[in-house]
């Protein structure tokens, strides 16, 4: 039978089939950080379960740290004593932890691809749902809840019914200026917010064959926008020579080994998918998105749509938006680059690329916060915080940060802030904050510009 | 986890589309480490204005309404994996959430908990919204059981879909961990076998 490669991943993976029922999958690594696993720790000392296989964990602190003065002291008390908690559960339960202010500390889907944690063929999770990053190198990942971090903790495993099988197939020459982020805010504006529910996806076609690991990972990390637990893209030689040389990837012979079982992981010719999309690369524009939800986006040079709905129409009185609005224009005063989306080394190389030699608008506070300490370290090395600071912009320490504005980054009530992450929720950057996501190079030029420009209209190099 | 059998009880009408786990329990209110407390910030920027003061607008705050259903728009539970969103559901007193369509890890995290989440059809979903519109404590019969629910003034019902396997979970108030553990000498086998 002809397999995918999800299928493939899946099936060498089952340890136990039910009859009509769910499936008993191994879980090669789990993640973990501060926010999703404390009560499962609590739970397994409740019942007096050991945690299974230690080895097999690695730990960071990421969603509720503060991307300043990280060698202080936490002031806020909650966030301390949640810190303090992952600690003191990696010490207990003899579990790696990456905290804040290590050398490979950062957020868990930037740091964890980067060290060589992440490789084809493996089933990975974490208590967060942007766990789908991990499929760029032909992993099943995906986010779960808090019960099953326990489950993982206790057993190695969880219970899952099988997902249906969804392809989205991209082919053709993508236009100047459309990066990876726009690739998924076209294709979820197109798809909608819930057309991957039940699903996993596989992405397809030269448009992502010809990507970086950092754009493939800026892909599947979205792919739970539009629903899917996992989004996931073949391995190549692209995927081998990211991973090849990276701290805690194989090496040698047992490379060489790896390699070749990773070159059968695609999907076979003819193997079937229960749902399949095309798209053509030359439709795609730079995108934003002018709701609350990602599924709400646009060509930058297209105007709001008009729906007669109650919940678009809440959305848009929310944003302050008017049906039929070009955001052309738009006055910004936050701009944000970072999360686990974009806050690899490619999306600040994109930044500086376009910034330099220019400056920051004055109306303008801008967050630059790359994804992990080594990307940071990178910054550096390359002289791109040269060109951040002699622009006027300044970069903080590794975190989650606005994405989620756990900590002090809260963009202010009523504030419109263009935004390099990946939800556009309500209250998602702060309380009464309008998100309006972006690709990097969007958010530098919004920096630069203190308002949202038409950067088709733009000499791109 | 306490047994789901079956629940008479009015419901609360929240037809809002696509309810994300940010709105069901906002990113702030995560710095807890235990399960409990959480109900008191369900919905917390719906409920309250942002100087603390409540909202009567919303539903919640409507004494009309009350119960421990909680019928929903569509897609409801979309977003993030924190099972913060299902605890402070539950802690705010909800067994049951209807919707025409959940999102996939937030209904995990519902099951998971005791909480159980109820998918039924469009039309089916608006017949309810219009029932309760109508008649604030009208009641509606859950039996999972039968895997039927019920507009009990009516009698107009529908069937839900849940695995056997989740249903047994529920009933008994059995969790997937007895289950997983129950299992380690086949894990056990499986680790051996990939070497």
């Amino acid at each position: 039978m002809k397999k995918t490669l999800f299928d493939k991943v899946w099936d060498a993976h089952v340890v136990k089939k039910t009859e009509d029922g769910p499936q008993i999958l191994y879980i090669d690594k789990h993640l973990i950080h501060e926010v999703t696993s404390p009560q499962a720790f609590e739970e397994l000392e409740q019942r007096g379960i050991p945690v299974f296989r230690p080895d097999q964990i690695v730990a960071t602190a990421d969603h509720n740290t503060p991307t300043e003065n990280q060698h202080l002291p936490i002031k806020d008390e909650l966030s301390r004593n949640q810190l303090e908690r992952l600690t003191e559960n990696c010490k207990k339960n003899g579990i790696t932890l990456y905290g804040l202010g290590h050398q490979y500390n950062g957020i868990v889907h930037v740091m964890a691809p980067e060290l060589g944690i992440t490789q084809p063929g493996m089933t990975m999770v974490c208590g967060d749902s942007h766990t789908s990053t991990h499929g760029a190198f032909g992993t099943i990942a995906f986010g779960i809840g808090t019960s099953q971090v326990a489950q993982v903790f206790a057993s190695q495993c969880l219970l899952l019914q099988k997902p249906k099988s969804l392809r989205v197939n991209v082919n053709g020459q993508l236009r100047p200026g459309v990066l990876p982020k726009d690739v998924i805010l076209y294709i979820i504006a197109k798809l909608g917010t819930n057309v991957g529910t039940g699903y996993f996806c596989e992405y397809a076609g030269n448009v992502f064959e010809d990507m970086s690991m950092e754009g493939r990972m800026t892909v599947c990390n979205m792919s739970i926008e539009m629903g899917a637990r996992g989004g996931m893209i073949a391995p190549d030689d692209t995927t081998f020579e990211y991973i090849k040389g990276k701290e805690f990837a194989p090496s040698g012979a047992e490379f060489d080994k790896k390699v070749a079982y990773w070159k059968t992981l695609p999907t076979d010719k003819g193997a079937l998918f229960d749902k399949e999309y095309h798209f053509d690369a030359a439709d795609i524009e730079p995108m934003i998105t002018y709701g609350t939800n990602p599924g709400m986006g646009i060509k930058i040079s297209e105007n709001i749509p008009s729906e007669n709905n109650p919940s678009f129409e809440k959305s848009l009185a929310y944003m302050n938006f008017e049906k039929g609005q070009s955001l052309i224009d738009q006055k910004i005063n936050f701009v944000f680059i970072g999360s686990c989306t974009n806050s690899r080394i490619e999306d600040f190389r994109i930044a500086a690329n376009y910034i330099k030699g220019k400056k920051k608008a004055t109306n303008v506070t801008a967050w630059f916060v790359p994804g992990s300490q080594l990307v940071a370290k990178q910054i550096a090395k390359e002289g791109l915080k040269e060109i951040f600071e002699e622009a006027g912009f300044k970069l903080r320490q590794p975190g989650c940060s606005a994405c989620l504005a756990m900590n002090d980054d809260k963009i202010p009530e009523g504030e419109y802030c263009v935004s390099t992450s990946n939800r556009n929720f309500e209250g998602r950057q702060g309380q009464g904050a309008r998100t309006i996501l972006a690709s990097p190079l969007i958010a530098a030029a919004t920096a630069i510009e203190g308002k949202i420009i038409d950067i088709t209209k733009q000499q791109l190099n | 986890m306490d047994p789901f059998i079956r629940l008479i009880s009015s419901a609360i009408p929240l037809s809002i589309e696509n309810v994300d786990t940010d709105q069901i329990i906002p990113a702030r209110f995560l710095k807890g480490t235990s399960r409990k407390g959480f109900g008191e910030n369900l919905f917390r920027d719906w409920r309250y204005h942002k100087d603390g003061s409540i909202n009567n607008d919303f539903v919640l705050n409507d004494t009309t309404y009350s119960g421990k259903i909680l019928v929903a728009g569509d897609n409801f539970g979309c977003g993030s994996s924190r099972e913060h969103a299902a605890w402070a559901i539950d802690d705010y007193g909800f067994n049951v959430v209807v919707s025409s369509f959940f999102a996939d890890i937030f209904k995990g995290n519902a099951l998971n908990n005791g909480v159980l989440p109820i998918q039924v059809t469009p039309e089916y979903l608006q017949e309810l919204f219009n029932e309760i519109k109508k008649d604030a404590n009208t009641q509606i019969e859950v039996d999972l059981q039968a895997q039927k629910i019920t507009l009990i003034a009516t009698e107009s019902s529908a069937s839900f879909e849940i695995s056997s396997y989740k249903k047994t979970c529920l009933i008994n108030g059995y969790d997937d961990i007895d289950f997983l553990i129950s299992n380690t000498s086949e894990i056990e086998e499986f680790e051996k076998a990939q070497v």
